[in-house]
């Protein structure tokens, strides 16, 4: 975990409400592993107070990238950051997905839905180089709402996309569509990051299947370093339930042990 | 001409406590201080207050749990924690190797509970002092806590005086009517010294769904928002008490830290900004050393208490 003060965006792409930074930060991108997480701060002064956790998107030995929607008053100051500006950031941070040993040669499904798919794409290509067969299920409300479409196929990482309004790939839920793949092919892990409801689901239909399963769980954070307790969800342990911190013990759980709300 | 700068005395007394720098981190803030090692030397704080501490682990309340306010963050944890027995198994031992006073920040549901938490922790070593929290608002129906009252402080911390071998510091509630009245309670009843604020009891509104933006409706509202408040009422108290007041509220800087040493408290607790940076007690540390070589000030006690309001 190391602090960045001055780390430099290399690079800066809006994708009409998503924003991609590149941000040179060596020390942060040569450990970072797919599911952490950075905290990022967005101003000076006291306001907005708090950093913003944002998902690793990429990482490499020059740096991470990072991916985006404009969503909050956070978000908004972050994305008038030009190229060549610097951002304050504190990671890696958290713990993040496992990548099955025995996994070679066999496939995984990654469900993302909306701004949930940001450190799928970096998992994908993980799982590439350990040699598994990645499939990113890619799900949106409407066309404009899945911009990584030519990221992941620039990449040559196989994928599905699904939206509410059916004005690309498949009309319906991201996790209808899993359903559906889950019929023809069983994978060796499911993988999932976006809004509760659908991990909720998703985790029912991974069950179903008798499939693993890993989900990237989202909360306001106070401190991202497991200090001020604010991020908890409720957690099965052998010790019984509790509220855990997402940001220390996670933000990846297996499925068997998240309680959805 | 040039000045040759000479270090600054940065130590402060608190009588029973004697302190390399003015600087400690808040409880609640700093969750039990090993969390903070990658990115500060502990040894260079002044001191740590440990995450309030019942007896037993205690679960905490629903979330949402925090929400960001305008310079501001309001929280409502619910002191969730690990309890005594397993801070001293298994934090305790590492905490010792620091050198850097330890505090505990002690809780308890009823007067009994923080009795028992003391009398536990009398039996460790490793730690300086105890910070007794009779003002958290986000564990009670309304915020309801011992800090409301004169006679229940009186009252609790009479009797964790008698129960225990260590220091008391005396953690109060900013929402009364009379900050002073409390304080003054618990000085009567011993207290080595008094530590204030702790948050101000607070709501946040979702307009949409027409709900509190916190699980627990309530919640206390720390940072740079609260610092004038705080301020004033650090200045009050320090004005009337014999005992030492440890100032707090919403420091994010050296010079924040300074105002507060100047209304009167003999040391500060750093909150809030440690979420914000978790090196921003060292660097307040550094903030206050600077002010005072570049003021010509050789030791940072003789800025305690000296504002001069007539």
């Amino acid at each position: 975990m190391t602090i960045e003060r001055h780390a430099r965006l290399s690079d800066v792409q809006i994708w009409g409400e998503h924003l991609h930074f590149a941000v040179e930060a060596p020390e942060i991108g040569r450990t970072a592993r797919p599911g952490q997480f950075v905290m990022i701060k967005v101003a000076e002064g006291g306001f907005p107070l708090l950093r913003r956790p944002l998902g690793v998107h990429n990482a490499n030995e020059s740096g991470l990238e990072l991916f985006f929607k404009v969503a909050g008053q956070g978000t908004e100051i972050l994305s008038r950051k030009k190229r060549g500006d610097t951002i304050d950031l504190i990671g890696p941070l958290g713990k993040g997905f496992t990548i099955p040993p025995s996994g070679a040669g066999r496939t995984a499904y990654l469900v993302g839905g909306g701004r949930g798919i940001a450190p799928l794409y970096f998992l994908a290509r993980e799982l590439a180089k350990a040699g598994m067969r990645p499939l990113v299920l890619y799900g949106g409300r409407c066309l404009t709402d899945i911009p990584l479409r030519e990221r992941f196929e620039a990449a040559g990482i196989p994928f599905l996309c699904s939206t509410d309004d059916g004005s690309f790939g498949f009309a319906g839920l991201v996790t209808e569509l899993a359903s559906l793949e889950l019929e023809k092919d069983k994978p060796a892990m499911i993988y999932g990051c976006g809004p509760d409801p659908m991990m909720k689901a998703l985790a029912g239909i991974a069950a179903k299947h008798g499939v693993p399963a890993e989900f990237s769980l989202e909360s306001v954070m106070g401190c991202g370093i497991g200090a001020c307790w604010g991020c908890v969800h409720r957690i099965r342990s052998e010790s019984g339930d509790g509220w855990v911190k997402i940001c220390e013990e996670g933000p990846v759980f297996p499925g068997e042990r998240i309680l959805w709300p | 001409m040039a000045v040759t700068a000479r270090p600054v005395d940065l130590g402060v007394d608190l009588g029973f406590l004697r302190l390399r720098n003015p600087v400690l981190t808040a409880s609640g803030t700093f969750g039990y201080g090993l969390e903070f090692e990658p990115y500060l030397d502990l040894a260079k704080l002044g001191g740590l207050v440990v995450k309030g501490l019942y007896y037993g682990p205690r679960d905490g309340n629903p979330p949402p749990r925090l929400v960001e306010t305008a310079s501001g963050l309001i929280n409502a944890i619910g002191l969730q924690g690990v309890g005594v027995e397993a801070f001293a198994r298994k934090v305790l031992p590492r905490l010792r190797r620091i050198d850097t006073p330890v505090i505990v920040n002690v809780c308890g549901a009823d007067d009994d509970e923080y009795a028992a938490v003391v009398e536990f922790l009398d039996a460790q070593d490793g730690i300086a002092a105890y910070e007794l929290n009779i003002s958290c608002p986000n564990v009670k129906q309304d915020g309801a806590c011992p800090a409301l009252a004169p006679r229940p402080t009186f009252d609790l911390v009479k009797r964790i005086k008698a129960a225990t071998r260590r220091p008391v510091i005396t953690k109060l509630s900013p929402n009364v009517t009379s900050v002073v009245e409390i304080a003054q309670a618990a000085e009567e009843a011993g207290t080595d010294a008094v530590a204030l604020v702790n948050t101000f009891l607070a709501l946040a509104i979702d307009l949409e769904t027409r709900r509190p933006k916190l699980g627990n409706v309530y919640g206390g509202l720390s940072g740079p928002a609260i610092k004038p408040i705080a301020l004033r009422m650090v200045h009050q108290v320090a004005s009337r008490l014999k005992v030492p007041v440890i100032g707090m509220g919403g420091i994010m800087t050296g010079p924040d830290a300074l105002e507060f040493l100047m209304a009167g408290a003999a040391a500060v607790e750093v909150g809030t900004a440690n979420f914000v940076d978790p090196d921003a007690a060292v660097r307040i540390v550094a903030g206050i050393e600077r002010w005072c070589a570049a003021h010509g000030v050789p030791a940072v006690r003789d800025v305690i208490g000296t504002l001069e309001t007539r």
